[in-house]
């Protein structure tokens, strides 16, 4: 694990987004949370993307890391609370200006960390969603700033709740007695499986490891607090549990225009074998994750690298698979659970054209 | 119910049951039966029989007596031109320049009477040089000369005039239209029509109470018109109905004014004898039908290929209602010049371009409904000289909506010069620039070391290899190809040029060279709404064993190119090609085996056009609204419509 907190710092090719997520559900060790913790100041002042906003000292990545501190949130939340406050405190005097603005910002953001994709769709979205309003046809300038303002609080809003209004529609597809398989940490599953614990349901839960993050321990620790049976299983068990567990739910990094979903390594290992059992597999994902991206293959997708940890030294001889992430088709899923509602997976390309049309 | 295929026939026509006013004395003929030596007997001195073998230009109707018969229509449709060889009788071609306008057939009793020509039962290949003559004192009005046998005969002016009027009336083929237009002087390809107008209300009041047979007439015309201007429904209504009425015989009267309000017009089937020969009446471009066709198609028109195209260029410089500039067209389409979706919207609509430049609206007409009823006209005569691609109807459908928009305060000048630049900015947004966005968005998809596979010569997908070529990736293109007509062979040569690595293979390997093959790159005719991609015949086979490689399979498609109709197989729509080159292969001589296929029985050649292709073996559609999952193309059609 030490080896971990230094190559933070100084290998960039290492996607932050797991980064981040390592730093919040991975298992943490007080000398490694140490570590970490000096180590993301560093980060922080080392960014050079605040000269790129021409003005004051506004810097949208301050704010965006400000905003991402939080455990709970979202980190496309997060960049839309910073997108929102680029309008707020902006010294623009005209529209246009204010939407260049808007767009340096939403690149600095993209630039940050290009291999996060929920970042991308967020500001993505964001932009299209509040740019695409009527306020363009205000001659005040001030109250259409103020306007775009509304809708980019409401954006905000509305991504934050995201998670509660998934959490409330997916509730009737969580019956008595059923068991149902989780793959690694998800902030949205979480919710999900919260709300039914609350709400006195009485299910377990099938809980992999999801190395190398470990994410997977984190979960059941949770979830063992809420006084909900867990089972935590290896990734490589979950074929031999499958038929015991009556479905699949899994949260998303990224919805992808085919329907299709990227999510943590592994997500599409249990949905082949879930859907060659006949297992319903469920994605609950937040509606700004959807992007426009249309992988056709695992290998399209944008490399997002993550050391991967063996606990003994591996010769250099030996290459090491340390992709992130990987895509599942969208014939392997059965429903989404979006704050739209729960939808199939082609209606994520008709939202996308509706919008970008 | 196939007419035995080998059997001469010369003639007949059933005795029509209709008042023939004419200038011909329409003997009385009994149905079926050789009656050749009946039917010369009736001649008139001047009436020139045609030889035995007719050329396959020569076909002549039957008009009257076919329509309420079924039976000898048959034998009329179905085995035609068994006895039509090869070799052109020139002296029936010229004399059977003259097509009877009224030909519509459906005088009737009902005392119509416009001195309208109808041919009743004329001998095969003969026609009635009297009643000729007396139309071509009416300056050539064109007489259809019946017959039982099915020969083409080239129409000249005034039945040009004819497909006009239809098409006023929405292809309805009004009998009174052809009475009055025959009678008075044709040669305008732009008559007056005030009068005939309204003789036509006059008589179509008289029949508004018969029950209209509902699509027929339309069929061919309006099958890829789903949406018609309102103005012409009730004509079109008032026409079927007055067909219906006409035809005391041969058919239902179900009462369909109803379904024709909600239901768009069906395309004509080609094994419904009686819709086929009101078809041929109007038609413009007389073909011969083929001899052998096979069972499960014959619902599709299959004509022998390239035979009237000598005949229609002869033609050309006469005073067809046809402007030039679609004529030309539809001779480039007949002999294989122009072929392929875009090519063939692009100059239909360039010809459209020109026509509406030399249109003058005629006096006390409105510019609307004139100039659409003139589009339709020439709508039908491209589909007569070759049945309209999807691409083709959705432009149409573009342009008279166009048309419907135009607001009535503009001048005819105005108008012209909008609808002008509407059709350009239709070919330059829809059409160019949309294969460039498809360009842009699908090289993305090509990465270094990627062995490339496409069918056949598709535009988009030869503008992304090019254009991936320019960008430095490096990959290789494998080109599969197919008989009959080896279109692969062209972009072999324009990519090998550009100095691409190509590898060319016929259809018959493409299972064996699929395993080494990373991405398919396709183009496509049109994609209906449940994802079925609608193309050149062979792509769905490649489609299917890549998808059973595991090879994603990438369709490149313009959006205007979307439909909105639904297609489960290839067999329910399609288009029958030639079946001559199928049998012959060029500069191999020596395979001549199935040389004389028309005479053997039970043998059939069938060459399909185009195929169709299910949802589940495309990975992606690439179109200029970016990358879609198959699953979206409804979407993009709702949306696209309303633009």
């Amino acid at each position: 694990m030490e080896s971990e907190a230094p190559t933070m710092e100084n290998n960039p090719k290492i996607s932050a987004y797991y980064q981040t997520r390592l730093a919040h559900f991975g298992v943490v060790s007080t000398e490694w949370l140490a570590q970490a913790q000096s180590a993301t100041n560093p980060l922080l002042s080392s960014s050079t993307d605040s000269d790129t906003d021409k003005d004051t000292n506004f810097s949208v990545i301050d704010e965006f890391n400000r905003w991402r501190s939080h455990p709970d949130l979202a980190e496309a939340v997060a960049a839309i609370r910073a997108l929102a406050a680029v309008i707020s405190s902006s010294k623009a005097s005209t529209m246009m200006q204010l939407e260049i603005e808007l767009k340096n910002a939403s690149d600095t953001l993209k630039a940050w960390d290009t291999t996060s994709i929920s970042l991308t769709a967020a500001s993505d979205l964001f932009m299209r969603y509040v740019t695409r309003t009527s306020a363009l046809e205000f001659e005040d300038f001030n109250s259409a700033k103020s306007r775009l303002i509304e809708r980019a609080d409401k954006f905000g809003e509305i991504s934050y709740k995201a998670r509660k209004i998934i959490a409330m529609l997916s509730q009737d597809f969580i019956f008595d007695g059923c068991t149902i398989l989780v793959h690694g940490f998800s902030r949205v599953v979480f919710e999900v499986l919260k709300l039914a614990a609350h709400n006195k349901k009485r299910f377990r839960v099938f809980c992999t490891e999801g190395r190398p993050d470990r994410t997977g321990l984190r979960l059941s620790h949770e979830l063992a607090k809420l006084d909900v049976p867990v089972k935590l299983v290896i990734d490589s068990a979950v074929a031999y549990t499958m038929d015991e567990v009556d479905m699949v739910i899994v949260g998303a990094d990224g919805v992808v225009e085919s329907g299709g979903i990227i999510n943590m390594m592994g997500t599409y290992q249990i949905a082949l074998v879930a859907k060659s059992m006949n297992k319903p597999v469920y994605v609950a994902a937040e509606s700004y994750k959807f992007a426009r991206h249309y992988p056709l293959d695992q290998k399209d997708l944008v490399p997002a690298i993550r050391p991967v940890d063996f606990g003994v030294p591996i010769p250099l001889k030996v290459d090491v698979e340390c992709s992130a992430r990987d895509y599942t088709p969208p014939q392997y899923l059965t429903l989404l659970f979006t704050d739209l509602g729960v939808l199939t997976p082609s209606v994520v390309s008709d939202e996308l054209i509706q919008l970008y049309l | 119910m196939d007419p035995p295929r080998r059997a001469p026939r010369t003639v007949i026509d059933p005795v029509p049951k209709f008042r023939q006013v004419g200038f011909f004395a329409p003997p009385d003929r009994s149905q079926s039966g050789p009656i050749a030596a009946d039917t010369s007997a009736s001649l008139s001195p001047v009436m020139i029989p045609p030889p035995r073998h007719l050329s396959d230009n020569l076909i002549l109707h039957a008009r009257p007596s076919n329509s309420p018969r079924r039976g000898p229509e048959s034998i009329t449709v179905g085995g035609s031109n068994s006895d039509a060889p090869v070799s052109p009788a020139p002296s029936s071609s010229y004399s059977s320049r003259f097509v009877v306008g009224g030909d519509r057939g459906f005088f009737d009793g009902k005392g119509k009477d416009n001195g309208k020509v109808v041919a009743s039962s004329f001998p095969r290949g003969g026609f009635d040089l009297t009643a000729l003559k007396g139309n071509a004192a009416a300056s050539g009005s064109s007489i259809v000369v019946p017959a039982s046998q099915l020969t083409t005969v080239s129409v000249v002016n005034d039945s040009l005039g004819i497909p006009e009027k239809e098409k006023t009336n929405k292809g309805g083929g009004s009998a009174g239209e052809m009475k009055d237009q025959s009678s008075s002087k044709q040669q305008k390809p732009k008559p007056t029509k005030a009068e005939r107008r309204a003789l036509q209300e006059a008589q179509r009041a008289a029949k508004a109470a018969a029950k209209g047979e509902g699509n027929k007439a339309s069929g061919t015309a309006t099958s890829v018109n789903a949406k018609q201007a309102k103005a012409v429904k009730p004509a079109q209504k008032a026409d079927t109905a007055s067909v219906a009425a006409t035809e005391k015989k041969g058919g239902d009267f179900p009462p369909e004014k109803d379904r024709k309000k909600d239901a768009p017009q069906p395309r004509l089937q080609y094994d419904d004898k009686s819709r086929v020969e009101k078809a041929k009446r109007r038609s413009v471009v007389k073909q011969t039908e083929s001899r052998n066709r096979v069972e499960l198609f014959r619902h599709l028109p299959q004509y022998e290929h390239g035979s009237q195209l000598p005949d229609l260029e002869a033609k050309f410089f006469d005073l067809y209602p046809v402007h030039p500039a679609v004529y030309k067209v539809g001779l480039q389409y007949i002999s294989g010049d122009i072929s392929g979706g875009n090519d063939r919207c692009i100059a239909m609509l360039q010809a459209f371009q020109e026509a509406i430049k030399d249109y003058k609206v005629p006096p006390e007409k409105s510019l609307g409904r004139d100039l659409t009823a003139k589009i339709g006209s020439y709508v039908s005569f491209l589909n007569e000289c070759r049945p309209l691609s999807i691409s083709m109807g959705n432009a149409i459908r573009f342009l008279k909506s166009q048309i419907a928009k135009l607001p009535l305060t503009l001048s005819e000048s105005e108008a012209k010069i909008s609808l002008d630049s509407d059709i350009e900015r239709f070919i330059s947004e829809k059409i160019i620039l949309a294969n460039k966005v498809i360009v842009k968005h699908a090289v993305t998809k090509i990465r270094d070391g990627d062995v490339l596979l496409t069918y056949g010569s598709s535009l988009a997908v030869e503008m992304i290899f090019l254009h991936a070529h320019e960008l430095g990736k490096q990959f290789r293109v494998v080109i599969v190809d197919s008989r009959p007509k080896l279109r692969g062979q062209q972009l072999l040569r324009r990519l090998v040029e550009k100095g691409l690595n190509c590898t060319y293979t016929h259809i018959n390997a493409v299972s064996y060279v699929m395993h080494e093959v990373s991405r398919v790159f396709l183009g496509a005719e049109s994609i209906l709404s449940n994802g079925t991609v609608y193309s050149r015949v062979g792509t769905a086979s490649v489609a299917m064993v890549a998808h059973a490689s595991r090879v994603p399979v990438i369709v490149c498609c313009e959006a205007y190119k979307f439909h909105e109709r639904v297609q489960l197989d290839s067999i329910c729509s399609n288009e029958l090609g030639d079946p001559d080159v199928i049998s012959n292969v060029k500069g191999r001589v020596d395979v001549n085996h199935l040389d004389g296929w028309a005479d053997i029985e039970n043998l059939q050649l069938l060459n399909l056009i185009y195929d169709a292709m299910p949802s589940d073996y495309v990975s992606m559609i690439v179109t200029d609204y970016g990358m879609v999952p198959p699953t979206s193309v409804p979407v993009i059609v709702r949306e696209y419509g309303r633009e």
